[in-house]
Parts: structure tokens; sequence; C-alpha cells
């Protein structure tokens, strides 16, 4: 338990990714089965441990403290996990001879009654950070911002594995994972065969400046949704995000709906009034994101659908040594199978050549729709992203030229640089309101003039955030432009960074809302 | 002898000890100030006449200049102020950090100022005084509050700088008690290497040095190449931690001592990396422990969290009250 708790009290201090990998693979080379195993699912929330209310633990403290400095103490820490880790009262020095895997059983096994005396009778026997990491265990409320792929990233690290290869058995695995580490430390790889597991996606890079010839590349859109992955194998149903995370039960319009098995890949989109039951913005489909359910009325509201257009397993016939017309034929094939409410193709573009693609690229306004990709016709499907098979061809961006009007530090390297700026457009009043924030765009000698412009220029300080002179114009790029009730503006920009700073121009002259309000899509 | 002393009075700005026509502590210039130490909240400039430790003295002149009346009472010493017999104790804060005792006719009231009880190399230890009216701090007045032995927290330091020998280890320290606790503890526990100093640390560490607080070798940031940075404790004031001036140094993990490092989320709105919970002041224990020891007839509580322990004594049938005293707890640590 102490490792653990040193663990989470470290990743709890930790900003930056690699770090935070090179903790959790230290950890996990150090720990024995089966407590790294169980580390690793508490972690990345993959075993619900909930074995206690946290109004239960709140009570436990109130036997031992008075409830009035109880509260006091709650109100100035803001946590209630945390306050009873630190007030707990200690009768000696903490044997911390509590191993994690034995925590793990024993909460697995006590009824819900006893279960409060035996989280106390573990609380005395350690100091405060395995008393918070062992609360936060207990009442199921981990959270120490580790995703299922950084934890999968930090195991593949510490075994000297490839990742890809990792995602494959992952899902096949239950915590705590003692064929996982087998594996890694020499054994034998697991075999997922007969679980619906992930794949990693193929992705594609960025088309510059070049062109490529249709003959050879078949043209799709590219719509402006998430990338999905659905696996069908039995009557198991899964569906995954880009990054391997399972997503089945924020999305059961989509996974109680898949008849057919095999590995499709696509587009997950909602439905929008305002698109007339078309796909919706990106905006739509957020609402729906990172939940862990999902409520009858939202799937009412915002009805999840998806656009496939790869075909990676037929059945059980693995089809990603195929090219990619291949697969596409044996893709519409499917189709008829499928309820159409929930699940449609994404068509291919009909342009006679590069430049008529072009001009039908830029004359796409639909609200999903991103850019166009671009597939060679005889790719395979191969993870991760490799030159010349696949490219996104993104629609140029918007711009707008606003008004810097706050600025707020980084993080990390960045946290002595005013880095993060929120800037403004003019309204009917001719007033400067907030349109957006961005803290990306611009160059390391671009980032050192703004760092001293906004020292040199503050009216204000909010704590960590200044105020500034409302002098200098930022042209703002961003993708698309929707509506939002949480901005005093009304509205909200998709992925905005500094395209340029427009020194030379006078900040009367930038942009007003009404302007940017004609980009509404 | 029950109820308030008609002789000592608090007031926002300070506690007035009427018969000698004396401030202590106060916010605002008085023609008579007793100091209990030179932290700014404390130790305000303006007065015409003061008396405080010579330490304290020499810490005033070093960073706001000198007061034109000035009395140095040592530990231990007394001083009679129109009838009122006025004594400075050690507090065990920082250098030269005093209690004030006050006699007048027959009742003691102490003023603890800022005090702490666990060992600290850098200072006189805390001496216990009993008294009728006990007026304490409660900067960490919560049960929460339990400081971890402190050669436990250098442990973790000199851990981190093991672990990032490409990089640095810069601590937060306050200017003035912490920054010389965290070497001489560092010093303590065996490392000998030299610890660089932010410019606004290093007259102070020379104060504690002809003081007499041995603190080993010091260097100066400025003017040290960012290479020969790399492997080394650097104290900064935490003003600094994510200013500019940290830029210079070599991929530098963040730490800060100070007794509020218990608490994540103060770390974390920090930015520290390393949180190490080294503080200047008693945690909740050592308040309630010196409350019963000194066995008072009366509390006050100057400035802190003052409902908890007010709440504790009601608890423990002890007569308490708060006073509410302004602008304490501006230092930037504690």
């Amino acid at each position: 338990m102490r490792a653990f708790a040193a663990l989470v009290t470290q990743l709890g201090y930790t900003r930056s990714r690699n770090a935070k990998v090179a903790l959790i693979a230290d950890y996990l080379r150090a720990t024995p089965d089966p407590d790294r195993g169980w580390a690793l699912a508490a972690l990345t929330g993959e075993a619900d441990f909930s074995a206690v209310k946290s109004s239960a633990v709140r009570a436990m403290a109130m036997e031992r403290v008075d409830p009035e400095l109880f509260r006091l103490s709650r109100d100035f820490v803001g946590d209630t996990a945390e306050t009873v880790a630190l007030i707990w009262p200690e009768t000696g020095t903490p044997t911390n001879d509590l191993r994690l895997a034995d925590a793990v059983d024993s909460f697995a096994n006590v009824s819900r009654a006893r279960a409060p005396a035996l989280l106390a009778e573990y609380m005395d026997r350690l100091d405060s950070d395995g008393r918070y990491a062992l609360i936060k265990l207990a009442t199921g409320a981990m959270r120490v911002g580790i995703s299922a792929r950084l934890a999968k990233t930090a195991f593949a690290q510490a075994f000297g594995l490839d990742i890809d290869a990792v995602e494959e058995v992952w899902h096949a695995l239950a915590p705590p994972y003692a064929s996982l580490f087998a594996w890694g430390e020499g054994g034998p790889r697991p075999d997922p065969e007969g679980t619906p597991y992930f794949r990693p996606f193929m992705l594609a890079h960025p088309l510059e400046d070049g062109t490529v010839d249709l003959a050879d590349y078949a043209a799709e859109w590219k719509w402006d949704g998430i990338r999905i992955q659905i696996v069908r194998i039995g009557e198991q149903v899964r569906l995954f995000s880009r990054g391997g995370d399972d997503i089945t039960l924020a999305f059961p319009d989509i996974a109680q709906h898949m008849p057919v098995e095999g590995v499709f890949d696509g587009e997950l989109l909602v439905r929008g009034q305002a698109q007339m039951g078309e796909a919706a913005s990106f905006n739509a489909l957020q609402q729906r994101l990172g939940r862990k359910t999902v409520s009858a009325k939202m799937l009412a509201e915002a009805p999840a659908f998806v656009r496939l257009y790869d075909l990676l397993i037929d059945g059980r016939e693995d089809l990603r040594t195929a090219p990619w017309h291949v697969r596409r034929a044996r893709l519409e094939a499917k189709l008829p199978a499928l309820p159409a409410d929930r699940f449609d193709l994404s068509q291919i573009i009909e342009a006679a050549d590069f430049a008529e693609l072009g001009r039908i690229r830029d004359g796409a306004r639909d609200a999903a729709i991103e850019g166009v990709m671009l597939k060679r016709r005889d790719s395979l499907y191969v993870p991760g992203r490799r030159v010349g098979l696949w490219y996104k061809w993104k629609r140029d961006p918007l711009t707008a030229d606003c008004v810097m009007m706050y600025a707020q530090r980084g993080s990390g390297k960045r946290s002595s640089f005013y880095s993060d700026y929120t800037f403004g457009c003019w309204n009917d009043e001719g007033e400067l309101v907030p349109v957006g924030k961005a803290y990306s765009g611009f160059s390391d000698s671009e980032l050192k003039w703004l760092d001293k412009f906004v020292r040199q220029n503050t009216v204000n300080r909010f704590g960590p955030v200044r105020e500034v002179e409302k002098s200098l114009v930022l042209e703002v790029a961003f993708d698309s432009i929707h509506e939002s009730k949480r901005h005093k503006s009304g509205i909200a920009m998709r992925f905005p960074r500094i395209a340029r700073l427009r020194r030379d121009k006078p900040a009367a002259e930038a942009d007003t809302v009404a302007a940017l309000r004609a980009f509404i899509t | 002898m029950n109820g308030a002393p008609h002789w000592i009075e608090p007031f926002p700005h300070g506690i007035y000890v009427r018969p000698a026509d004396a401030w202590i502590d106060p916010s605002r210039p008085v023609p008579r100030a007793l100091i209990t130490h030179g932290h700014a909240d404390h130790a305000r400039g303006g007065h015409d006449a003061v008396w405080a430790t010579p330490e304290t003295l020499d810490i005033i002149n070093l960073r706001y200049g000198r007061y034109t009346g000035e009395n140095a009472v040592g530990y231990g010493d007394a001083v009679d102020l129109n009838g009122v017999r006025v004594s400075f104790h050690p507090a065990g804060h920082v250098l030269g950090s005093a209690q004030i005792r006050l006699e007048f006719q027959c009742e003691t009231v102490v003023v603890t100022g800022d005090f702490k009880r666990r060992p600290d190399l850098s200072c006189a230890p805390f001496e216990l005084v009993p008294c009728d009216i006990f007026i304490t701090e409660a900067t960490f007045g919560l049960p929460v509050f339990r400081h971890p032995p402190t050669p436990d927290e250098i442990a973790k330091l000199l851990a981190m700088l093991e672990t990032n020998p490409q990089g640095c280890v810069l601590v937060g320290a306050y200017a003035l008690g912490k920054a010389q606790r965290v070497i001489a503890e560092l010093r303590d526990a065996g490392f000998h290497d030299p610890i660089y100093l932010h410019g606004a640390l290093e007259k102070m560490c020379a104060l504690y040095g002809e003081h007499g607080v041995d603190l080993g070798e010091l260097r100066p940031v400025a003017g040290t190449d960012k290479s020969d940075l790399m492997g080394r404790v650097i104290l900064a004031p935490p003003s600094a931690l994510a200013d500019r001036w940290s830029r210079r140094l070599p991929d530098p993990v963040t730490a800060m001592a100070s007794g509020w490092m218990r608490v994540r989320a103060r770390a974390r709105q920090r930015g520290v990396e390393l949180p190490l919970i080294i503080s200047d002041h008693a945690d909740w224990d050592e308040l309630t422990q010196t409350i019963r020891d000194v066995a008072p007839r009366e509390v006050w509580v100057t400035h802190g969290r003052e409902e908890a322990l007010l709440r504790w004594c009601q608890l423990h049938q002890i007569r308490a009250r708060a006073l509410a005293l302004v602008g304490r707890e501006d230092e930037d640590d504690a």
C-alpha cells in the first residue's frame, strides 16, 4: 500500500504526461503481482471497488473528531476524502503493513454493513498518504487523471513492449492482469481470441501543399465527429474511441443495434434538428461525450449514428491485409444488414480531377464536414500514420481579427509565460466581448513577445489572470463557429489558434461579433 | 481575579498595553511598539520607540531601515514601562522571535506572536511561559494540520535531487526564517554541496551567519552558468517559482517548503511538484498541547483559523475569544 499511496500522491502533483508515464512504469516494474495489477485497474477506473459510500467515510471521521471541527476542516481542505485522511487520529507511528491486494480482496468480500469498520481498521495502520489512497480506492473515486491509453503506454514502456501490441491484447484481459505482466516479463503473449478487443486505428497525414492523382486515391468527406471502432464477436459488442478507451456505455443507441459480427471503422455523429435530422456539428456531439451513462432525454434529443468507412474484420476474417478497395466493397455489401437509422456509408466523392475536388471541398458548408480524406486505393489497413497511404485535407480555416483581452500563465514548461489568451470582438453596443481563448499557433519568439506585451500592458489582475490594454489585434484561425449559451457573445469557436500577430492593425478595426455570426453552421 | 483585565486591550491594528502606552505588533505607526519578530505582518516601519530582541532589531534594520528609538531586550531580560514589567522569551519561530510577557499588578499576559515547538536548528527553542492570559496565533488551527517530522521532508528533497541529476530542485522558501531553516536542516542531514540562492535571500542568510547559524557554502544563482546548476538545490522566495527568473534554471523540479503543503489543493494551486511540509508555526497538536501546558485562565486568539481553536477551547472548557487582528498572514508563507 505504501508504494501505491506514493504513486497516487506523486501523480497528483505531476502535470507532464511523460513524467506520469515514467512514474507508473517505475511502479509497475518494482511492484509484485497482484498488487500492481489492482493498482493499474484502480488508476484507470477499469475496476470499481466502491465498497464504501463517501457519506459513511464522513460519518467514520465524525465518530473520532468533533463534527464542528470536521466541518471547519472540510471547508478549508475542500475534499472529504482528503480531510478524513488528514484528520484521522494517529495513536502511534503507522505500520503501513497493508497490502493493496489484501485490501482489494477484503473489500470485494465484505458486506456493505461491515465495510466501514474494515476501512477504519485499515486506516489505523496507514499514514496520511496511505489513508488518502485507501479512501479513494474504497469509495471508487480514484480520478487521478490517467486514461486507459496512458496506463497502457506506461505498461508498454515498463516492459519494452510495443504499444500497439499491448492494445491488441488489453481488452481480452481483466484485473489484476496476471497474464499481461507475465508476458511483460518474458512469458507468452496473452491470446485475445474470442473477446471483443480493440485494434489500433489507421491514421492519416495532413496533405500539406501537394496534390494526389485521383486514379490512385479515393476521396471521402472528412466528418467532424469522433473516430469510433465497433467490435462485435458472438453476442458481445464494444465501442472504442480513437485512444482505445471503451465508450460502449455512453452510446447504447449504437452498441445495442450492431447485428453483424466483425470490426467496423467509422465516424460517430449525432443527428441535429437544425440539420433536419442530418449530422450535427461537433458541438452537439460533445454533449454526449465523457459520460458513463446516458439519459433517455439525451438519446431522444441527440441520437447517435455511425458513418462507416472501413471494415477491418468481416465475421472472423481479418481484412486488414487486403487493399482498401476490397475492404470497401465488402463494407458496402454489409450495409443492407445494418439498421439504416444507426449506420450509413461515408460516400465517395466523385471528381474528375484534383482541381475539381478542391472546388467541391471549398464549396462544402455542411456543419459536420471538416474537409476531405484521400485514401490510397491499394492501401492495406496499417496501424498508426504511414506516409503516402491516407491523407486528410482540411478545409482552409476561417479567420477573424480579434483583440487580446486577458492572459493567463501556461503550465509545465510554460508556467512562467503568459501563453493562454482570451480575445474578443466588438458587439453592437461598441463593447469588446470575449469570443474565444487560444494557447497555440505562435512561434517561440512570438510567445516571448506576447509574454512581454502582457506584462507591459497589464491594467488589472484577477488571481492568475491579467487583463491587458485592449490594443493588440490577433488574427485567430478556427475550424468552425457555433451558437453557445456559455459565452456572453453567444458564440463559440472550434479549435481556435493564433494565426498571426497583427501589430499593424488598430483595435478599432477588429471584427464584430455580427461578422462572426455569419460563419455559424 | 476573573474577567478581562482593564489594562490590556485588543484593537484591529494591534494589542494596546494601556499603562505602558505601548502597542504589540501594531499594523500602523505608533509612538511606542513592542515587536515579537521581524516578519512584515508583525514589524512595520514608522514607530518612534521600539522594544525587541537584538536579533529582531538587526532583521528590521536589514529589511526596513532603522527606528529612531531602538531598545534591545535579550531573551529573559525585562524592562519596566511605567509599572508594566515587559520581558522577552524565545518563541522558536525564526531568529530573534520572542513571546512577550507582560506583568501588571500581579496579572500576567503572554503574547506569542508566531511560534512553534519542534526543534529548529536556526533559532532558539520555544520556552513555556506560564500566564493568566495567553494570546496565541492559530495559523494552522485546524486538526488537519499535523506537520510531519522535518527530517522526513528533507529526505524527500534529497531523494528528488538524486533522481534528477540533469535538472535541479528549486525550493520556494520565505526569505526570513524558512530559507535558513531549510538550509540548516539540509546540512544536518549531511548535505554539504554548495546551495544556490536567489538574490532576495542572500542578505538574510548572511545575517543568520553573523548570528552564529552555520549555513555552509552558499552561492548566488546570478552569474552562474546553467550547466553548473545541474544537480543543485536552489532556494528562491515563493514569488519567484513561476516567474521569469526561473527560466534560467536547468529543468527545475518545483518544491515549496510550507505548512500549507499539507493540503493538496494548496500545493497544486502554486504548481508545486514536490510539496515539503516544513512550517515555522505550531501545528494543531502543538497549539492545543501548548494551551494545555500553559494552562491559562483565558485564551485570546490573534489570527489564523481562530474559529476552530475557539471550538476546541469550548470543548475543553477553556475561556477563549478571537481578536480578529487585521493585516496578519500577509506574508507569503507560513
